[in-house]
């Protein structure tokens, strides 16, 4: 108890400095956890990926179409047990800042793929009879204002033209991890507008998706798919959701490497800043150190001094950055809309702020601590005339 | 040699001390060969001119320093053979300091300042604070407990730093300059206090003064020059 008086006390004795301390320590761990927080959404696609699906796709690249029959000969495949298709529509809603993925997809079987879409039955089925209806997110609906009935005009880029929908479902996600930022439609209504436009690009998929049965046999069956469409005119590629995904995620690899490096790099400077701060610290109380030694205290005392006082100033200024980082987090994420899917301050990164930020008090105290422990009595006392 | 001239018992005796120091590569002697002896209760004096070695003699003896060669008997213990985790224990459980500039944490009001020797003690809570209480009755500051060295005079915090040096009922109390940094009617207030201590508690103090009338207070004055006790002379 006296120790934790002393402690306080000390840690406060200069108001300024140490309220400085504690606003960069709170400045840097609540950058370090937003970094943190855009690595992880851009990770977020695999995150919420279903082990039990897999994504078949051209071999050539994900912009070469598949046919549509090879929607029956992957039902046939061994260990199969859904096949669905979507084709990225890539539209824009009113300014190219609204960006928003939108998928032309097959509704009955996507729907009964992604159960993570959890729409009430009424709005599935008026979707389902509807092929000019769509389907959203909670996510984008709320972010566009949207109701039940609503039109939604897409001015379409890959695939020319305007493009009305009419809202017949939004779906919450069963979890957080659960992408709410997107518009389905039917796969059927941009097929036949397809055949009236372009006649070669019929009967077009994007990318085929297949529910299995044993998420452990997921290589064995992509294996078997990948083979059953070998030497053919249009080879596949198949591999798992989280896979998939993170072929999109290696494309910007770099910046995500370059984010987490700065991430760290902030942590180091506000170590070092800590650091001169518990020097100056212990540089100016040699002489009440060395009291404390004369008088019986041990090294390990004056350890706990130092180590202590600059543990409290870290977990303070840490907590701090951590409570700011989710209002902060939140700010975010309404600010860049749908950009990121899901944008969630997760409880690793939280723990990580926590651990960072008595890191940062451990390791700026340790040099200090170690040497206020070994001076020399006689030295000390002297330092105070 | 230096003898207590009391008849009470030894509680200091130290034999051939010598203490020196290296700086680039030279010896530098600091204490030549000393033998003293301090009687249980007795009140000494250490004079001598800046660089005599009377202060670095006093560090020998409190134990916060450690001789080249030679033997320092404290209460039956040398404390010369002694670890630093031992000596550390032994300082806490024998010896009071008073230091010309007080010492006292700024940050902890005159009954924390006091009461911290006492936290090396098996003391509860509560024996403690009955303690702290009265040293500082004994000290005359009662009244000022609660306030925090800025808050005292220099006199105050001497006395502060007396209480402190008491509380855990050391055999030794040694005093650096303990009037040094106060006015002439503070410092008598102090050596009044420092009397008190060695008559009505029996404490047995060793003080290093610069001041001839604060060493006249003494019972015995001691002389160094030179890293060697020249003459000794009852204040």
């Amino acid at each position: 108890m006296f120790l934790l008086k002393l402690l306080l006390k000390n840690a406060f004795r200069h108001k300024l400095r140490t309220g400085l301390t504690m606003v960069g320590l709170v400045v840097a761990i609540c950058a370090f956890g937003l970094l943190r927080t855009i690595v992880d959404a851009w990770y977020a696609g695999v995150e919420g990926s279903s082990s039990t699906r897999l994504i078949v796709r051209s071999n050539i690249s994900l912009t070469f179409a598949l046919p549509l029959n090879y929607a029956q000969r992957l039902r046939a495949v061994e260990g199969v047990q859904q096949v669905s298709w979507a084709n990225w529509f890539g539209g824009v809603y009113i300014t190219e800042r609204n960006f928003f993925p939108q998928f032309a997809v097959e509704p009955a079987s996507y729907l009964a793929l992604y159960p993570e879409y959890r729409i009430p039955d009424a709005q599935k089925l008026a979707f389902y009879r509807d092929r000019q209806g769509a389907v959203v997110g909670r996510k984008l609906a709320d972010k566009f204002g949207w109701k039940l009935g609503d039109q939604i005009p897409l001015r379409g880029t890959l695939y020319p033209g305007t493009w009305a929908f009419t809202l017949r479902g939004i779906w919450d996600g069963a979890d957080a991890k659960t992408d709410e930022s997107q518009l389905l439609f039917h796969w059927g209504l941009l097929n036949e507008s397809v055949r009236q436009r372009v006649k070669g690009r019929v009967d077009a998929v994007g990318v085929y998706i297949a529910g299995i049965d044993e998420p452990n046999n997921a290589a064995l069956i992509a294996q078997r798919v990948d083979k059953l469409f070998a030497n053919s005119l249009a080879e596949t590629l198949t591999e798992t959701e989280a896979a998939f995904q993170l072929s999109f995620v290696s494309m910007s690899e770099a910046i995500l490497v370059a984010v987490r490096a700065v991430s760290f790099i902030i942590v180091l400077i506000i170590m070092a800043v800590m650091a001169n701060t518990m020097s100056m610290t212990a540089r100016e109380r040699l002489a009440e150190y060395a009291t404390l030694k004369a008088l019986g205290f041990s090294p390990g005392f004056v350890v706990r001094l130092l180590l202590g006082e600059s543990l409290l100033i870290a977990a303070l200024g840490g907590l701090a950055g951590l409570l700011l980082t989710l209002p902060l987090a939140s700010a975010f994420r309404a600010a860049v809309g749908t950009l990121f899917p899901v944008f969630q301050v997760s409880p690793l990164t939280m723990l990580l702020q926590v651990l960072a930020a008595l890191g940062v008090g451990a390791v700026a105290a340790a040099w200090p601590a170690w040497r206020m422990s070994r001076i020399d009595i006689v030295a000390g006392l002297r330092h105070v005339g | 040699m230096s003898e207590a001239p009391s008849a009470a018992p030894p509680l200091i005796r130290i034999r051939h001390l010598s203490k020196g120091y290296v700086r680039g590569g030279q010896a530098i002697p600091v204490l030549l060969d000393i033998d003293l002896t301090v009687a249980q209760g007795e009140f000494i004096a250490m004079m001598g001119p800046s660089g005599s070695g009377k202060s670095t003699l006093l560090n020998l003896i409190a134990g916060i320093d450690k001789p080249s060669s030679g033997t320092i008997e404290i209460g039956g213990v040398d404390i010369a053979g002694l670890g630093e985790g031992a000596l550390a224990d032994w300082r806490a459980a024998n010896v009071g300091f008073i230091f010309q500039f007080y010492n006292l944490l700024p940050v902890l009001s005159a009954f924390d300042n006091v009461e911290l020797p006492l936290l090396l003690t098996g003391l509860s809570a509560k024996q403690r604070h009955q303690r702290v209480a009265a040293v500082l009755d004994l000290v005359g500051l009662t009244d000022r407990a609660d306030h925090y060295p800025s808050e005292l005079s220099g006199g105050q915090q001497q006395r502060v730093a007396i209480a402190r040096a008491v509380v855990t009922d050391p055999q030794l109390i040694v005093a650096d300059e303990p009037t040094g940094d106060l006015d002439r009617a503070t410092g008598g207030e102090v050596l009044s206090l420092l009397d008190q201590l060695v008559h009505e508690l029996g404490k047995t103090i060793v003080m290093v003064t610069h001041d001839p009338k604060a060493a006249a207070r003494a019972g015995r004055v001691v002389h160094l020059e030179k890293g060697v006790l020249v003459d000794e002379a009852p204040a």
